[in-house]
Formats: C-alpha cells, structure tokens, sequence
C-alpha cells in the first residue's frame, strides 16, 4: 500500500505521526494498521493535546480507589460498598444525529460502569443547545431528550438530575454530556486486564457492522458543511440488548468466570483489545473469522474499527469458558471466543488466515504522541454586560433590553424572568426520563442535587452536575473554581458531604492556542478549587474540536461531583418546607459577581453543613443564576410533597433594586429555620453575613424592598409562568 | 405467604417488586423465570414493570409467548392471585387475561411522575385494605399507558365493577386534567370477572416508603396477603 498525504488526511494523521509510525514498526503499515493507530492515535482515545495539563489535577485521596485511567473512577462509601462514576461526552453524534447520538452516549457512559462490576444506579446529563428561536435547535434539543429517555428508561437506570443551558455558541455544535455511577462490593472490582497466557478472549453481545466506523476520528475534527454526510457514521443504540449484556455480565463476574473486561466503546475492538494487553503487559491475538457480523464482506479494517454498540470484550480463565458461554447464551446473547492472550505484547489480527496486524499494545495505549501545543490568552474577550445577570446569556435580545430597561413593574420583570430560556423549568425534559426505577430516588431532578439513598444502609448519595459555562468564558480560571464551589455547595445543602468528582471538558480546537489557554487555565482553576475541597477527580473525559465553521464553543467544563449523606435523616430539600418557617440568606462579608473566595466559599459550606447536622435547617437552596428572587421562587414552586407555598421577604437594599433581586453573587444560599436565633450567632461567629428576610406562608410571594412592595404575584400564576416557559419555547 | 416475581428478558423492576415485599412487606419473595414452565408453590405472581424484549414490537406482544405465561393463565384459571404493574399489565393485556389495550400515550412521550389513584373498588383481592373513594399517591412511568378498550368491553368492565384505579385531583375528582395518558375513563387499573388478577399502569413498587414520596403503595401489596391469609 502506498501512503500518500490523502491517505494521511483521510485518517487524521500528521506526517511526523506518521514517521513515529514507521520507526515503531520499522516497516511500512498495513491499511488496517494504519486504521488502528489512526483511533488509538485520536485526540479522542489518547488525550495527546491534554494530557500535559490534566497531570496537574489532584486525583488522589483517602476515599479515592481508583483514580484515572480505568474505564470510571471509583471511591469507597463505607460499609463495604463502593461507587464507579464517570461523565463522558457524545457531542458531535448527537449534532449529526440526535436521537441516537444522546442514546447511545448513555449507553456508552453506562457500559463504563458495569464493565468495572458496579451495577449502575442512577445517570444524569448536562446539555448545552443553541436558542430555540432557530428550529434546528428545537430538534437537536427534542431529539437528545428522546434518545436519552429511550436508553436510559429501557435499561432501567433513573435518570435523576442534570442540566439544560442555551447559548449562542453551541447552535452549531450541541454538548451532551452523560454521567452514570454504580454501586458494588468494593472487594468486587473488575478491570479492563488481559491476563493469564493462553486465556481467551471472548466476544460477548451485538454483532460488529459498519456503523461508527472512525467514530474517534470523527470526535476529533471540527464540522464544516459535510457534517450531514457523516451521518453513518453515528451509531444506533439498543437498550434491550445492552441491559441483557449487564446482567450476563454482572452474572459472569458474580461467578467468578472472567479475569478482565472492557467494553467496546470509542475505537471498538482495537481499542478494547490492546488497552487490556498494555495494561497487563500481555499480547492478545485476534481471529476476525469468529468476530460475530452483521454485514457481509466486511474487511479487516472495518471490523477492527467499527463502533457498533452493546460489545464487550472479555477474558476469562481457560477452564471457565464454556461456563462463560452458558451465562450469555441463558441471555440470550452472542458469545464467542475471537482469540487468545499471548505473551510477545502485540496485538496480532489475522482475517482469513493472513495476518493483517501486528503492533506493540504498548505503542497503540500509551505512545501516541503528546503534544504541547502553544498557548496564547485570546485578544477579545466576552463583553462584560451580562456578568451580574448570566442567565441573560442565550435568551432573546429583546428579553434582555426589556430586563435591563429601566422598567419598574416588576411584577412583570419577574414572571418574564422565571420564564426565560436558562431559567425556566426543565421539567418538560426531565419528566420523560424515567427517574424513580430502582425505587431509591429520594430527591429527583429539579433540586440542586439529586439524592438516591443505599439500600442496606442508612446513607445516601447526593449527585450534581455543574457547567457554568458563561463564566468560565469569561474568566476560564475563575469560572472553573466557581464550577467546583458550586457543585460543592449543592452537595451540601442537600445534607451531604463532598467526597470525589469526575469532569467532561469540552473545548473548541486545541490547534487554536486561544482555546489551548483556556484549557490550560480551567485546569488550573480546577486543580485549586478541588484541592482545597478535598475533591479529587477520579476520571472523566476530553472533549476537543466543538467547533462549528471555524467557531469554537465556549469553554464549556462539566463537572459531576459526589457527595456522601452519611444519615438519610439529614437529607435537606431547596423547596420551603411549611408555612411560618423564616427564611434567611447567608453570604460573605464581601460581594463578588464572576469569581469566587475560596475560604468565604468554606465557610459558607462549613455552615450549612454544620446547622444541617444539628437539625437548625427546614431546607436549604445555594443560589446561582438569576440571584435572589429567582432562588426565593424556586423555593415556592410544588414539589412531591406539597402543593405551590407563598411567602414574603424584605430583600435588604445594598447597591440598586435590579442587583440585590437578581445579582449573581457568589457563595450564597437560601436555608430556611425555626431557631432564627441560634442560627444567626452560629453565622455570625463564622464571620457570615446574616439576614433575616421574612417567612414562608401563603399563596403569594411578595418581595419587599425597604418599605416599598416591588413584587406581590400568586405562586400558582408564577409556577405555570415558569413550568410553561421551555413547553411554548418549543412549541 | 409466597410470592413469586416473573423476570423476563427486559424486565426492569423486578428488584424493587421483591425488595418491597420481602422488606417492606415482609413476605417470603423468589424470581420465577420466563422459561420455567410451572408456578407451583407460589401463592401470588407478579410481573414486573420494564420493557420485555425491548418493547420493540408492541408492549408485551413478544412476552405472552413466554413459557411461563402459560403456567401463570392456567394459576390464574385456579383463583391464583396475579399483579401485573406497568409493562406487566400490559403483557397481561396482550396475553388475554385482561380485557383492553394500553396504547400510546396521547402526549406521544414517556411520562414519570406521582399521580392520585382514586379507588373505585374495595371487592378485590389487591384493595380490601382501602375504604371506597381512598385516594393513593402512586408515580407512573410508561409511555403507552393509555387504556383503551372497545365500548362494548369498556361497559363490561364499568358494569361489573372491575375499574380498581382511577386517575384523580388531589381533590379526587376524576376529571380529564387530572388524566396523564388519554386512557378510557380514567382507568389506571382493572382487574378480571373473576377479581384475582390486577393490572395497573402506576407503581406501587415505587411508593412503599414515606423516603420515596408516599408508602401507599405498600397497601396493594398488604391487601393481597391479607387476602391469602383469609382464604
């Protein structure tokens, strides 16, 4: 075969890539060759222009069992249990093709953590569209939605909390990214090892056809106007059949038949098999005549490349097999072996008795090359207009001259406000995700953070998954210390303790060195926040390239952070409990709009967390978007429990009416309580800020502001407002 | 009292049907699978709520072919209590032991959320704990959940007192807002002529524990061991 730069170009590889290539071989690659090291080679599976810098977040800690690396982290929670999560992203499939873009972007993040032995427990999601005001929008937004629902809810996992943010920059390049965890014995870790010569190597569920094929290679270019023929691209999901594969698999396991699985995710078979050689050190020789196929006259390449979904691969001890096959076949599913491990380190891949491979696993895992690409603080930065309201950021223009005009009804202001696309409720979304399944799910989506207790123990986990991706445009640093602080905060007005996060960060083209130094400062601003947290981050996922005709996104990182509620009676709801509860507002001595203080951040939390455990706290609501009076509504609005509540507060007056209602100031929170007293000396001797504002009750929420009443609406004309906002945004 | 819960390929809830009766309910609970061709020892049978065989047919059409199913027809036959939740009933549907049809929701989507059950029918053998008019929180999860039956079985089923649940307001006003899927007469559970077999679109196995968001579920499952206890 000759190589000429077409074949390169065509395969996402750089002449100087290209002579690594042959200086490991030390002969010229076969095409199937060349296909292998063009996935693992992908900025998608070797992580070659971030992997300089993700060296420097904290990944270590007592809870910490396994950090990065593996295909999810996993920490201890005490009690002999422990818990895999990992967020992963599905961007550019879910453009091309929504539905089963997001689909089976689910399915892969859930492969993840059943492969480790866990069985999955509860998924989220963060998406970012582009305004619904273009109907392309409208059903990308429709579609994910769907695909996620028919995965999840047909596997059988609650899908119990997210995030849906609009904004300009992601029109043309929607984000999904979806997270699951699992729960296990923590003597029960599986790992992704091709151990013990002469094992084999065993090809469980779906059969391999041509979809997906260079789906990695696809993740790691931007779109032009070809972005439609792509399309074959995306590969379909099938629910049913993967949650056979869980149960065949966690019965293979629970057995004690195999010795190391992964699954077959990015990259396929090629990935799979020499990620599982390199990391026990092994060779592993594959027959593609036993692969099981879908399609007839697939080539070598195909096979070895191809993304088809609802795959595992398996290694299983020797005298087992047959009891490996007996398992699957009980469900049903295709079990074959396709090869065996060897000792010589290589991935061997014959096909019709001709061996059409033969690389170091070594080389393919952990080679690729690495890159230090340059790094340059973009010239123009976002304007600063909207800092003190971000939520702004996405909607119309003329909802935003209305909001900043100097109207004074504002009545009005408010219900338009609840309304607006990065406000209103979500429930529309989330009500099509089956999120009670499991029958664990204590808080569901819409609170700051879903809880889902452990059956067998009196604990439970508190969930978040935070992107605040207007701030971190605007100051990457800053704006990923505050992703932390807020996921931290949310932890822990639900009642629980932080313990270890997992983070998606997606990024535009890192050949820009704008958006190289965005990453490198997000990193950094990470690392600080979740050291000083003590949240290190056990794993996660990069995504590059969210570029659109040369447009980058903005910096957009995601963080899913777990949290551990050590007693289920500490679990606190944000929504006000019962009429006469006062409520009250705690923050720093100092404002800050866009940055956060770390040690105010703590203390704040140190608070909350403390008043939470000594029972001085009916609920408790971090306040972010939209400020005061956005988080005070929220409060109102009926929940499982209760129908809609009123209430009344006086807003203390600090700079103008707009900003104390609905400024953006960073470690606040919302907390209600029946001992105001003890609550505020316990503040105040925390060097916090305390405000008493005034009491839940009634049907009507009024805001007072010094001696004048600005608001005074019924809680059920502002919930349909709210609840209504993203059904008429879409209709 | 020994209840056995079915899983068939797809079947998703089955773990939270055997927690909260072995837990909750303190019953004696094991699996039966879908090719066991006998359900001899058990006193009760539940299937499950899920999507068996994907659901990629028609609800339950690929289930009803289920060796299992016939054990479970000829139990029923004999007075054998049988509890079909979501997909279950509408493999109980499918498989002839209830009458009517769950189709597609009139919203088109999948729908998760705490509805008001009112209870129509204390006569069964699942409700005899509960007074006439008792309103239940109890959350759905389907997205062909919408009952529907010809009018000359619809009269039937009113004419002999076999609607169990209705869909209700907090005030437990039967009334169409308060109806989530478009089903006939607000019918959220039916049972046979015979009153030994339930099948109900809502959960009662995930409403076992205040935790949850309401235990009223639990009441279904107590009325039934209450029920083979009397017998």
């Amino acid at each position: 075969m000759t190589v000429t730069d077409e074949v390169l170009t065509l395969h996402n590889l750089t002449e100087s890539e290209y002579q690594k290539i042959l200086a490991i071989l030390k002969r010229e690659p076969t095409i199937t060759e060349l296909g292998i090291f063009s996935v693992m080679w992908s900025e998608h599976c070797s992580y070659k222009s971030s992997r300089v810098h993700l060296r420097r977040l904290p990944t270590k800690g007592p809870a910490v069992l396994q950090g990065p690396g593996e295909n999810a982290g996993i920490i201890d929670i005490g009690d002999g249990l422990a818990v895999a999560f990992k967020i992963e992203s599905h961007n550019h499939p879910s453009f091309i093709e929504p539905f089963q873009g997001a689909a089976t972007g689910v399915g892969g993040i859930l492969r993840d953590i059943f492969t480790m032995g866990a069985r999955p427990i509860a998924a989220m999601n963060s998406l970012r569209f582009g305004p619904l005001d273009k109907q392309q929008n409208k059903r990308i937004l429709e579609g994910v939605v769907g695909g996620i629902a028919f995965y999840g809810n047909c596997f059988g996992v609650p899908t119990v909390g997210g995030e849906i943010y609009l904004a300009d920059c992601y029109s043309q390049n929607p984000l999904v990214n979806a997270f699951a965890l699992g729960i296990f014995e923590k003597d029960k870790i599986f790992y992704g090892r091709a151990s013990g010569l002469g094992n084999p190597v065993i090809y469980v569920g779906a059969k391999t056809g041509r979809d997906g094929i260079h789906g990695a290679t696809m993740a790691s270019a931007g779109f032009g106007e070809d972005a439609g023929a792509k399309r074959p691209n995306v590969q379909i999901g099938d629910p049913f059949m993967e949650k056979l594969l869980l149960e065949a698999c966690l019965e293979t396991m629970h057995k004690g038949l195999i010795v190391g699985i992964q699954d077959m995710g990015a990259a396929g078979l090629t990935c799979s098999s020499c990620e599982m050689g390199a990391r026990a050190g092994t060779g592993v020789e594959l027959d593609l005549d036993y692969v099981p196929q879908r399609e007839s006259g697939m080539t070598a390449y195909e096979i070895m490349l191809s993304e088809s979904q609802e795959r595992m691969l398996l290694v299983a001890e020797k005298a087992k097999e047959k009891e490996v096959f007996e398992v699957f076949h009980k469900w049903g599913l295709d079990a074959v072996t396709v090869g065996r491990v060897t000792s010589d380190g290589l991935l061997r891949v014959r096909h019709h008795g001709q061996v059409v491979a033969e690389i170091p696993n070594g080389a393919l895992a952990d080679e690729a090359p690495l890159y230090q690409r340059p790094l340059l603080p973009p010239k123009a930065t976002l304007s600063s207009r909207l800092d003190d309201h971000s939520f702004l950021d996405g909607c119309p223009p003329a909802l935003i001259e209305t909001f900043l005009s100097e109207s004074n009804d504002w009545n009005k202001l408010l219900k338009l406000t609840v309304a607006s696309p990065n406000l209103c409720s979500r429930r529309w979304a989330w009500q099509q995700y089956d999120h009670m399944v499991q029958s664990n799910t204590v808080v569901g989506p819409g609170s700051d953070a879903a809880v889902i207790r452990v059956k067998g123990t009196k604990k439970a986990l508190a969930l978040t998954l935070d992107g605040p991706a207007y701030r971190v445009a605007r100051n990457p640093r800053e704006g990923a210390k505050m992703a932390v602080a807020e996921a931290c905060r949310n932890i822990v007005c639900s009642g629980g303790r932080p313990v270890a996060a997992t983070n998606c960060l997606n990024f535009g083209n890192p050949e820009h060195p704008e958006v190289m130094w965005q990453f490198s400062e997000v990193v950094d601003g990470m690392a600080e926040a979740c050291s000083f947290f003590f949240t290190p981050i056990t794993g996660g996922n990069v995504s590059f390239y969210n570029e659109t005709f040369g447009g980058d996104i903005y910096p957009t990182p995601v963080l899913g952070m777990v949290g551990l509620i050590e007693d289920i009676s500490f679990v606190t709801r944000s929504s006000f409990k019962k009429a006469g509860d006062s409520i009250v507002l705690i923050e720093p001595v100092t404002r800050r709009v866009g940055k956060v203080d770390l040690e105010d951040e703590r203390a704040v939390q140190n608070l909350v967390a403390s008043a939470i455990r000594d029972r001085l706290v009916e609920s408790a609501h971090d306040l972010s978007e939209g400020g005061l009076a956005i988080a005070v509504a929220e409060c109102c609005y009926s929940n499982v429990e209760r129908a809609a509540i009123g209430a009344e507060i006086t807003i203390p007056s600090h700079l103008e009416v707009r900003k104390d209602l609905f400024g953006e100031f960073s470690s606040r929170v919302l907390l209600t309580t029946r001992k105001v007293a003890e609550l505020r000396q316990r503040a105040e001797q925390m060097g916090l800020t305390f405000h008493n504002l005034g009491k839940v009750g009634g049907n009507r929420l009024i805001l007072n502001y010094e001696s004048v009443k600005l608001v005074d609406i019924s809680t059920d004309e502002l919930e349909s407002a709210w609840s209504g906002g993203l059904p008429k945004l879409l209709s | 009292m020994k209840f056995g819960v079915v899983i068939f390929p797809g079947s998703n809830c089955e773990q939270d049907c055997y927690y909260a009766i072995r837990t909750v309910v303190g019953q004696p609970v094991e699996y039966i699978w879908h090719q066991d061709t006998s359900v001899k020892g058990f006193d009760a049978v539940v299937l499950p709520g899920g999507f068996a065989y994907g659901d990629y047919l028609r609800t339950g059409a690929l289930a009803k072919f289920s060796p299992v199913m016939r054990a479970i027809a000829d139990f029923a036959k004999k007075g054998g209590l049988v509890i079909g939740i979501c997909n279950g009933f509408q493999i109980l549907a499918e498989a002839g032991l209830l009458p009517g049809a769950l189709l597609r929701n009139v919203g088109l989507k999948y729908l998760c959320k705490f509805e008001y059950l009112r209870t129509e029918t204390t006569h069964t053998d699942f409700t005899n704990l509960m007074t006439k008019g008792q309103l239940l929180r109890i959350p759905i999860g389907h997205g062909d959940g919408n009952f529907f039956a010809d009018s000359e079985t619809l009269e039937r089923i009113e004419d002999h007192d076999q609607a169990v649940f209705r869909y209700a307001d907090a005030h437990g006003r039967v009334t169409p807002e308060a109806n989530p899927n478009g089903s006939l007469n607000n019918i959220a559970g039916i049972v046979n002529e015979q009153r030994n077999v339930l099948g109900m679109m809502p959960h009662p196995d995930r409403a076992y524990e205040s935790i949850l968001g309401s235990a009223d579920g639990k009441l279904i499952f107590e009325s039934m061991v209450n029920a083979l206890v009397t017998k």
